[in-house]
């Protein structure tokens, strides 16, 4: 087995975070627990305003816990009395695209190794080319700038550029949420060949079940606000994963397992939603 | 040419035309007194490029040119300043939000006392008038600099910052590659409209404190009656600012190659 394989394990113990605790005091997220094994594909579903973002942004380091903790390979990485300190050992790719406009795609990519000194400029932008070569041919767009790619390309790209950190984890917030029904489908397919030629964990957090159900190998499905783990659901289907998977009895056998307990937490934001407003 | 930038150009002439045709009616044909006394503009055209020009001012007059180089010299030094100044002054707001209290409250009071009335107290202040008209002049100028910065910089959207952390990036790092690249849409903005803003008040600067200068020029023409003379030196000055106007608008064109030809950004 592959080394990298054995690393990446993220265990979260009942972590909490309060927002503003002296004033209005939002509880985001309580007692949220799980165990993600060393190159799991997760997903995260929750309803709007769960707390997904904030849990991501704990695992990240930009924002501190104000309970439990966080551990990535029994290394404590997110703790109330811990310093939060992003790093390229969990990279995120952001729900709104943060690719830096003002940089070529290559310049994006190797960004992170010469910022870190681990490459020199030459080596990194062999390791570029062959990266983006390798996840779906995008070495050719090397010297375009983001805003002149689309929407999926950009996407890639800022996977790639996530990936060139050889990061244990790989946090992914919403990032196809934008996109049309097509588009996303052919991200899908992109994101599932790029996990399998670079299997990091991938915490992947959406609103959407099938979408979590057809990427994942264990899909978390979190109540609403405060943000727990309300249900855990391992998705035995069979990798690589198709298309046709998707009207497979065990898909929706798996689907119909969790769409009521989605359905009810959606529900309840949604009535509370109403109530805040009113 | 394509078809449409070829329709653009006739239209900017056909523009000018309309103008000078207007123009020349007015002063001919208008029984107003006050038209009566403007030169029209075949008789200022006629000076402009008159070899013995007879008020003294013409493209082959050396004092033409020693008006022009002394204004364009203080619009410059003053812009340079400004430029020096004020875009570190507006990173380092937007930085820090100890220097943004400090400052912000500084320049929201400054900032509305219009640059002529800084004159007087300039002239008493500073050692020479030459350098008066200069600091009014750069006055202006930082500000627009200064605040145009710092809301480049406030409006980064702090994803990239956070982007850049996880990457590996130190401070030094996040101010060069994230905060500077990243607010230069915004600063070139600035600059442009400090630029305008340095030409508007060097003019009024130099008809009250310079021996010369084109502000100064149509002054002294006013006061000696050589009115296609003034014309002269306001045409000068629109052209000159126009200029200066686009050359730092095609600097910010190289500079941000990234922004042209772009499908935008899908976010
Ligand atoms: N800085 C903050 N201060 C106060 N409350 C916050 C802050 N950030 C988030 N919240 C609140 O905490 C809750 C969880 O936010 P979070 O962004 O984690 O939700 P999410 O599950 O990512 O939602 P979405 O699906 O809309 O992205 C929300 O109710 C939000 O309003
Ligand atoms: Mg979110």
């Amino acid at each position: 087995m592959n080394d990298v394989l054995h690393q990446g394990a993220l265990s979260i113990r009942q972590a909490g975070k309060i927002y503003d605790p002296a004033g209005a005091a939002v509880v985001a997220l309580e007692d949220c627990s799980a165990e993600i094994r060393a190159g799991e594909f997760v997903a995260i579903v929750g309803p709007s305003g769960c707390g997904k973002s904030t849990l991501l942004n704990a695992i990240a380091g930009f924002d501190r816990l104000t309970s439990g903790e966080i551990l990535l390979d029994g290394v404590t990485l997110a703790s109330p009395g811990t310093e939060p300190r992003p790093g390229p050992q969990r990279v995120v790719v952001f729900q709104h695209g943060a690719l830096f406009p003002w940089m070529t795609v290559l310049e994006n990519v190797i960004y992170g190794p010469t910022r870190q000194r681990v490459l020199g400029a030459d080596a990194a932008r062999a390791k570029a080319l062959d990266m983006l070569r390798r996840c779906g041919g995008l070495d050719t767009a090397g010297q375009r700038y983001p805003g002149q790619l689309s929407s999926g390309m950009q996407r890639r790209v800022e996977i790639v550029r996530a990936l060139m950190n050889e990061p244990k984890v790989l946090l992914l917030d919403e990032p196809f949420r934008a996109m049309d029904t097509v588009s996303k489908s052919a991200m899908h397919r992109h994101l599932l060949d790029i996990h399998a030629l670079y299997p990091k964990t991938v915490l992947f957090i959406t609103h959407d079940l099938e979408e979590a159900l057809f990427l994942a190998d264990t899909v978390y499905v979190m109540t609403t606000r405060p943000g727990r783990m309300k249900t855990m659901l391992r998705v035995n289907l069979a990798r690589p994963r198709t298309l046709d998977m998707l009207v497979s009895h065990e898909y929706l056998e798996l689907k119909r397992q969790v769409v009521a307990g989605v359905h009810e937490e959606a529900q309840k934001a949604f009535e509370r939603g109403e109530r805040e407003l009113a | 040419m394509t078809p449409l930038q070829t329709r653009k150009l006739w239209r900017m002439g056909a523009g000018y035309l309309i103008a000078f045709t207007l123009w020349y009616l007015s002063v001919k044909w208008l029984p107003l007194a006050a038209f009566a006394r403007l030169p029209d503009p075949v008789t200022v055209l006629k000076e402009w490029f008159a070899p013995e020009p007879a008020y003294g001012i013409s493209i082959f007059t050396g004092a033409y040119y020693k008006h022009i180089i002394a204004s364009t010299l203080r619009a410059f030094a003053a812009f340079i300043l400004a430029v020096a100044l004020g875009v570190p002054a507006g990173i380092l707001m937007g930085w820090s939000s100890t220097f943004h209290d400090y400052a912000a409250a500084l320049i929201g009071l400054l900032r509305p006392i219009p640059p002529l009335a800084w004159v007087p107290l300039a002239i008493l202040l500073l050692p020479a008038a030459e350098v008066a008209v200069v600091y009014v002049t750069f006055l202006v100028a930082f500000f627009a600099t200064t605040l145009n910065t710092l809301v480049g910089v406030k409006a980064i959207d702090p994803d990239y910052l956070r982007a850049a952390r996880c990457l590996g990036a130190n401070r030094r790092d996040l101010l060069r590659d994230i905060i500077v690249p990243g607010a230069l849409p915004q600063i070139f903005t600035g600059l442009q409209i400090a630029m305008g803003a340095a030409w508007f008040s060097l003019a009024a600067g130099e008809m009250i404190a310079a021996q010369y200068g084109l502000g100064f020029l149509i002054m002294d023409a006013y006061n000696l009656i050589q009115y296609p003379t003034i014309v002269i030196a306001m045409v000068t000055l629109g052209i000159l600012g126009f200029l200066s106007s686009a050359g730092i608008r095609l600097l910010g064109d190289r500079l941000m190659r990234w922004r042209s030809g772009a499908m935008g950004l899908h976010r």
